[in-house]
């Protein structure tokens, strides 16, 4: 399986992408946001940062970039493209995800452990998945999923909700909320599911001694589905 | 010919810095105040002389990249 993870000038977790998705058999070629073209690829990569210092707004920047129109033409046809965090942000922003990632509701800075209920399993990212609740790491300023009344009603009548953020046995609830997300969304699909976006970061749970094995979980399965 | 133009949060968005801000105000002792709400402003000069083609120009720009119109409107406030 070929995954690429594009950097963008302020991408910091594009190394991480690619030490998680080496560890789990994928070839991963890292891609530079000023090529054209995407090298052949079952996945397509965008990872967490800053990109373009977060100007304007987060994502907006990077969502106009050069590689951005493959990547555009590469998820219209059908190719999994996922973005965690700032990579979340540019899909939004691209117009790949309805909603926007607004500043978190009590303004800080969140970085800590969370807990996120997965909530679709007809897709290739979380077909045959193990385990239902997972712990995965955060790190945002601007996680705050919103989006247009007509926009959830699309988004809950095609199934497109991937996570919430709930507690450890999958309570979704206001207490294990982060940062004020409409409805605990913590990640969605476009329509085709072949797109995914999350502020979770599962490229941080991939080695037992540095944090945890639920990210490990979740890229072992991905190759699986993908194969 | 310089077009300005300023994009604020919906109405039904929430603003945390703009509640930030009036809380902040409201301690200093404008004690008046009923809500503050945050946005931006661009100055864009352009090479366009003619004001209706310039406003046009600047109007794309806002929807392609300058505003979200998921959460934010544009309004084009003067060209000069």
């Amino acid at each position: 399986m070929h995954s690429s993870v594009i950097t963008f000038p302020g991408s910091n977790c594009d190394r991480d992408m690619d030490v998680a998705l080496k560890k789990f058999g994928f070839k991963n070629k890292m891609v530079w946001h000023d090529d054209v073209e995407l090298p052949k690829s079952d996945l397509v990569v965008l990872p967490g940062g800053f990109s373009y210092g977060d100007y304007l707004r987060c994502g907006s920047m990077a969502s106009k970039s050069k590689i951005m129109k493959s990547v555009l033409n590469f998820a219209q046809g059908g190719g999994k493209v996922m973005g965690v965090c700032n990579g979340f942000q540019i899909l939004v922003e691209s117009g790949l995800l309805p909603g926007v990632l607004l500043r978190n509701k009590y303004l800080e800075f969140i970085c800590k452990n969370v807990f996120v209920k997965v909530n679709n399993q007809d897709n290739s990212y979380f077909k045959d998945i193990k385990k239902e609740v997972y712990e995965f790491h955060i790190a945002h300023n601007e996680g705050n999923y919103f989006c247009s009344n007509d926009q959830i009603k699309d988004i809950n009548d095609n199934n497109q909700i991937a996570m919430f953020y709930s507690d450890e046995n999958g309570n979704v609830n206001e207490q294990s909320n982060p940062n004020g997300s409409l409805q605990n969304i913590a990640g969605i699909f476009n329509k085709q599911k072949n797109v995914l976006g999350m502020m979770p970061h599962p490229e941080r749970m991939i080695d037992p001694a540095l944090s945890g094995e639920d990210g490990s979980l979740f890229f072992e399965n991905l190759i699986n589905n993908l194969r | 010919m310089k077009v300005s133009v300023i994009i604020t949060l919906k109405k039904d968005v929430l603003d945390p810095q703009g509640k930030v801000i009036h809380q902040t105000l409201a301690g200093m002792g404008f004690d008046n105040i009923n809500e503050v709400r945050q946005g931006k402003y661009f100055e864009i000069d352009t090479k366009e002389t003619d004001k209706k083609k310039a406003e046009k120009n600047v109007e794309d720009m806002c929807k392609k990249l300058l505003a979200n119109l998921v959460i934010e409107d544009y309004k084009i406030i003067g060209s000069e």
